[in-house]
């Protein structure tokens, strides 16, 4: 056992019954997690990247001791989810995006103080830490409203203080900026980004499926997709692994109907991976291409198609582009019920 | 920013404690802030008594119905504060994300409910006790207490039976995972019958009276019925003595269904995943 991991997965598996009556052939399963493998550092702020339906909960939720793997093992601090279950949850904390936690006709300290008392705060402490905290994340004003009448971007401000009110050792933040407006957003990705400088030895795992926020926050991340990892690294690192390609974003005139599989563009030798957009009355597709010169031939098969070139871009390779590369779409569809079936995620 | 150095925490019996008031507050600061409970919780009970007062009037019953009527309807409070405020708030407390926080949180979970019970409790006495108080004065109610340290002793035994009954059923309607207000309104009105809140449950024959005994209010009901209208005539089920052995049976009994309960929900939700589920 290492002491500087904070999180070790080892072949985490976690397999959903499904209930309810069900038609014949109708799977009874669902897999959510697939041998996931994961190490997070003392100290680090890590972030799980994936689509909805990748999973991403499902590791949270077994991590913050909510959810049994049905195979493997996962450590939080070394003490293991299944068996030491109590002083993990002495050390951990959890905020979730779009929470509705609390009761509504308590007062936003009122709410803080009754949580802080769960984890075991006595009265002056929690009361100290509720007003600094406040302050940190700017509502100190709002102190004594009920969080029934506050906004959706201020009550999350207000579980961020939950969240952090208890001073934990590893905090899991599950999509904590969904819904959020960009000012909101904004904010708690700064209230995170500070705690973490403050506290230097606390770790964070962020789940989000927002690159730029990944790509922001996180000092390493995991890709992760139908309830496999696919990979895990710098934002920097994994950015670079699409160096050596050439990355384009065409803006087209319309393609016409898709053609059969081998007159598809993704069949033209040295495209690696393709998405097209369909968007009032042109077609904007993103290409990783094995090398620049391959681009002659994806402009002659426009032609071929009775396309034409309204605008062209070479850029440099984003997460959203790592994304791609590996899963071979774009990160904005929803995998949760995926035609696939047995194979998706929660 | 906040302070570097490490929170000191609560363990054990210290937590334990923090926790079941932490948890009560909500309730009794709710009864300061939502002013609609003095009509819907007072107001409508003190109507349902009435009718019950005046028809045994209309039919020249003895004065002492009045009474049994009066403290049945005062006590029906506490029945329907088990049922819709403990019982379902386990379920309710899950469809609003608070039940995650609950089971991540160090804080135990039978500490939350010996919470919202002893909330409920100080919450629903205080209506109680208002029913009880303008029902005598509108209806000219006397008393004579028989005993008063064993009507607090009677009192306090079928709280603590007919909360630890709560506090088992709130683990039992989440894992059935039904709407809970279908089965808190499948139980309501069939208790108000068993029980006896507006007659005599000897009335109700044994067989039937003893089944009702399951429900601790029937009991405590019938004890302090007796213990407070001790110049009129017998009307109780079973000795007092009995009946108070019996609810302290019960309360052990219901006590540690909840504990045990709660640890198999517990369990269930983690392996199946029904604790972070969220049905609509």
């Amino acid at each position: 056992m290492d002491m500087n991991l904070a999180i070790e997965t080892n072949d985490l598996g976690r397999v959903y019954r499904l209930r309810g009556p069900k038609r014949k052939g109708d799977a009874k399963q669902l897999v959510a997690l697939d041998g996931v493998n994961l190490e997070v550092r003392r100290g680090e702020l890590f972030g799980l990247l994936g689509p909805n339906g990748a999973g991403k909960t499902t590791i949270i939720k077994i991590l913050a001791t909510l959810l049994l793997p049905t195979s493997g093992s996962a450590l939080v601090e070394g003490l293991d989810v299944t068996r030491d279950v109590q002083e993990i949850r002495r050390r951990i904390s959890m905020v979730s995006g779009g929470e509705t936690s609390g009761y509504g006709l308590l007062t936003v300290e009122e709410n803080l103080w009754m949580f802080a008392r769960f984890y075991g705060l006595d009265n002056a402490t929690a009361r100290k830490r509720i007003d600094a905290l406040l302050e940190v994340v700017g509502i100190a004003d709002r102190k004594r409203t009920k969080i029934s009448d506050l906004s959706t971007g201020l009550r999350q401000k207000m579980n961020f203080v939950r969240g952090f009110i208890s001073d934990p050792n590893v905090v899991f933040l599950d999509e904590p900026t969904l819904g959020l407006d960009v000012t909101a957003a904004r904010d708690v990705r700064g209230f995170v980004k500070q705690w973490m400088h403050d506290h230097p030895d606390r770790t964070v795992l962020l789940t989000t499926h927002y690159m730029a926020e990944a790509d922001e926050l996180c000092d390493r991340l995991a890709i992760i997709d139908r309830g496999k990892l696919l990979a895990c690294d710098t934002p920097e690192n994994l950015k670079h692994r699409l160096q050596r390609e050439a990355i384009f974003n065409l803006k087209v005139g319309p393609l016409g109907p898709k053609p059969s599989r081998d007159a598809m563009i993704e069949a033209v030798p040295g495209v690696r991976q393709a998405t097209i957009v369909e968007q009032n009355g042109h077609t904007e597709l993103n290409l990783i291409l094995a090398q620049e010169d391959v681009l002659s031939n994806v402009l002659a098969h426009l032609t071929r198609r009775g396309s034409s070139l309204i605008s062209l871009e070479k850029r440099e390779p984003t997460l959203e582009d790592v994304f791609i590369d590996l899963v071979g779409r774009r990160l904005d569809v929803d995998t949760s019920h995926h035609a696939e079936g047995e194979h998706a995620a929660g | 920013m906040l302070p570097a150095e490490r929170v000191q925490k609560a363990t054990g019996l210290r937590l334990f404690w923090y926790t079941i008031w932490a948890r009560a507050y909500p309730r009794i600061i709710g009864s300061t802030r939502e002013k609609s409970w003095l009509f819907f919780e007072t107001v409508l009970p003190l109507m349902g008594t009435a009718s019950y007062v005046f028809v045994y009037r209309a039919i020249g019953a003895p004065e002492a119905y009045t009474g049994f009527v009066v403290l049945g309807g005062a006590m029906t409070a506490f029945w329907l504060n088990v049922l819709w405020a403990m019982a379902s708030q386990l379920y309710w407390d899950k469809d609003g994300g608070n039940l995650e926080l609950y089971v991540v949180s160090p804080g135990p979970l039978m500490a939350i409910l010996l919470g919202m019970a002893v909330g409920g409790i100080l919450m629903t006495a205080t209506r109680a006790v208002i029913i009880l108080g303008v029902c005598s004065f509108l209806f000219n109610v006397s008393y004579q207490i028989a005993s008063l340290p064993l009507l607090i002793l009677i009192f306090v035994a079928t709280m603590a039976a007919l909360y630890g009954m709560g506090m088992m059923f709130a683990s039992i309607f989440l894992a059935a995972g039904r709407e809970a207000w279908h089965i808190s309104n499948l139980l309501q009105e069939p208790i108000y019958l068993a029980s006896g809140f507006y007659f005599p449950v000897k009335a109700m024959g044994f067989w039937i009276a003893t089944f009702a005994s399951v429900i601790p209010l029937t009991l405590g009901l019938d004890a302090m019925r007796q213990l407070i209208f001790a110049g009129d005539p017998t009307l109780g089920f079973l000795s007092v003595e009995v009946e108070l052995i019996i609810l302290l049976v019960l309360s052990v009994v219901f006590i540690y269904g909840a504990i045990k309960m709660l640890a198999k929900l517990e369990e269930i939700g983690r392996r199946e995943g029904r604790l972070i589920e969220r049905r609509r």
